[in-house]
């Protein structure tokens, strides 16, 4: 009898959680799929109903919304986007490896004290910098150009990035390296042959987390590029808000989704990476 | 040259881009927002000493000042404990073993991946606009709903929401933490018969401790500096009820080209961050425990 009692009280209390579970899961996603929904919709229905369904499919938002606003088109916001991300995301994972391996496998003098001094940059708020390097990129002719995003990205100047291959590094055996030593691998070669294979996982976690990072940032793009041919993505879909005085939201919308595309491959083809990544650092944002 | 000599070279070198990139993309930056605060500089003279000139502008002078600082705070206060309390809440749900899990741990962090990105603030906005989804979906119960942006008293708040929205990656730290938490001293306390409320803020609480810190320190940071959400969204307005303190910055740097202003008003932010971080810090010798008695 005791045991049925309980039996159902367990279920009664599983379902509950699952309800709870789904109804949340709703409310978290719901804005999403109305905006991708609403993107299909035309302007006079948007706003009157919460459907998930159009009643007229329009796909005219896309095309329409894809030439922009004048003379360059979103084709162009994604490719700026693209020449942007794709050198830092590259950058950062090569120079933040090498940073890494000489904190995680090398004793020299200081180690402990530059060391601390690279984790505790961790915590150093961005505004504490902005002005000054601004100032010097702007002084080295950079501004209105790429190079602020991607020089810095081949200094290890996010320090997450090394930490949390530190932490990788610190976790694999050091027979491997010691037994090529004899073979006669200098150590770059143990870098480049032996652990650079092993530390995929958190290179890669390392350049989706850069990837969306650069690809979503706004202030930074902000300051550095003023001319609309060099516009990113997020500044382009900045400037579509704030340009159409005759709204047409089912083209913003098109838009907005066009922009979160990159992010949502990525999430979903390497999810893995993605949850371990956080797991092990746990990260911003 | 012995091997260990040249061994600790080699260290140095592979170190040496961050050496190179710390010197010349923090250190310098950071010590020279700094010295830039006590002078007139308008990028396109050089600058010239002021001494606190600048300091006493921002205090007494600048009517944007105080209710900048005043909205940060305010966001910082809304945002933070809010989005901790979620993340944890549905991390906890999340650790319970039942099927499914990773399909709503993947829903829930749905959002984060765009974190502070133009296109969440543009949903935003289309959610709580006046003839937004959400006043859209109260009149399905008649409730008239408030003018979610449009009123100064409530607009920073909607705002805060968009970033509570994105609790996913501090979700995902705390679940990592709570599957560390043994088993064993639940089941010894559950044999103590100590209640489910009990249970969490003597075992569960104290061993994601260290995470809690972790989390609390990295978010209050990002939320003093939170500048995409208010900038896109209402631009500061309206009454500037929105208007946060790095879009102060913002202005005055990049509209107005005060840049010895603007360091001033950055080193405040600095400043202000750095005691928050501290006091963070101080207190939780008091909350955080360490398994291993410290370290």
């Amino acid at each position: 009898m005791e045991a049925k009692i309980n039996y159902k009280s367990e279920l009664f209390r599983k379902i509950l959680i699952y309800a709870f579970l789904i109804a949340f899961g709703i409310f978290m996603i719901y804005p999403l799929l109305w905006v991708f929904a609403s993107s299909f919709k035309t302007n006079d229905e948007i706003f009157k109903s919460l459907s998930l369904i159009p009643k007229h499919i329009v796909a005219n938002s896309y095309i329409e919304g894809w030439k922009g606003t004048g003379q360059y088109s979103f084709g162009t916001f994604i490719f700026n986007s693209i020449t942007l991300v794709i050198p830092v995301v590259v950058f950062t994972a090569i120079s933040s490896t090498i940073v890494a391996y000489g904190f995680a496998r090398f004793e020299f003098p200081l180690k402990n004290i530059l060391f601390t001094l690279m984790i505790s940059t961790m915590m150093l708020p961005g505004t504490a910098v902005l002005i000054p390097r601004y100032i010097l990129f702007n002084w080295l002719g950079w501004v209105n150009t790429y190079k602020p995003f991607i020089v810095p990205a081949l200094f290890g100047t996010t320090p997450f990035f090394i930490f949390m291959m530190v932490q990788f590094l610190r976790g694999l055996p050091k027979e491997l390296e010691e037994s090529a030593t004899i073979d006669g691998c200098n150590s770059f070669q143990i870098l480049i042959k032996i652990l650079m294979p092993l530390c995929k996982p958190a290179i890669i976690s390392m350049c989706i987390f850069q990837f969306i990072w650069t690809w979503n940032d706004f202030f930074n793009p902000l300051i550095y590029i003023n001319s609309v041919e060099k516009y990113t993505v997020s500044l382009g879909l900045n400037m579509t808000i704030d340009g159409t005085s005759v709204v047409n939201w089912n083209q913003i919308m098109a838009m907005t989704i066009i922009s979160m595309i990159p992010s949502i491959i990525i999430f979903f083809s390497a999810q893995k990476y993605f949850v371990e990544g956080i797991a092990t650092t746990g990260l911003k944002n | 040259m012995n091997y260990n000599k040249k061994r600790n070279l080699l260290g140095y070198l592979y170190i040496s881009p961050w050496i190179i990139g710390f010197l010349i993309f923090t250190l310098y930056p950071f010590s020279m927002t700094f010295i830039y605060s006590f002078c007139n500089y308008s990028i396109t003279k050089s600058p010239v000493f002021t001494g606190l000139n600048n300091y006493i502008y921002m205090f007494t002078k600048d009517m944007y000042f105080w209710p900048s600082l005043i909205n940060t705070l305010k966001y910082v206060l809304m945002t933070v404990p809010l989005k901790l309390a979620f993340a944890l809440f549905v991390a906890m749900i999340l650790n319970i073993d039942i099927k499914g899990v990773n399909i709503f741990r993947t829903v829930y962090y749905l959002p984060s991946i765009f974190g502070g990105s133009v296109a969440l603030s543009v949903i935003w906005k289309f959610l709580f606009m006046d003839n937004g989804i959400m006043n859209k979906f109260l009149s399905y119960f008649h409730i008239h709903g408030p003018s979610w942006l449009g009123n100064p008293h409530i607009s920073l708040f909607t705002i805060s929401l968009l970033s509570v929205w994105e609790f996913g990656s501090s979700m995902v730290i705390f679940l990592a933490a709570l599957k560390q938490v043994p088993n064993e001293l639940y089941e010894a306390s559950m044999l103590d018969g100590a209640s489910k409320i009990k249970r969490f803020f003597s075992i569960t609480l104290p061993m994601i401790s260290p995470v809690l810190l972790f989390n609390l320190v990295m978010q209050t940071i990002n939320a003093f500096q939170e500048f995409t959400g208010p900038y896109v969204i209402t631009g500061g307005g309206p009454m500037n009820s929105t208007y946060v303190y790095s879009m102060l910055i913002y202005d005055n740097a990049f509209r107005y080209f005060r840049m010895g202003y603007s360091s001033a008003l950055s080193w405040i932010l600095f400043l202000l961050i750095l005691v928050v971080t501290v006091i963070i810090f101080r207190s939780s010798n008091t909350w955080v425990y360490y398994e291993n008695g410290g370290k």
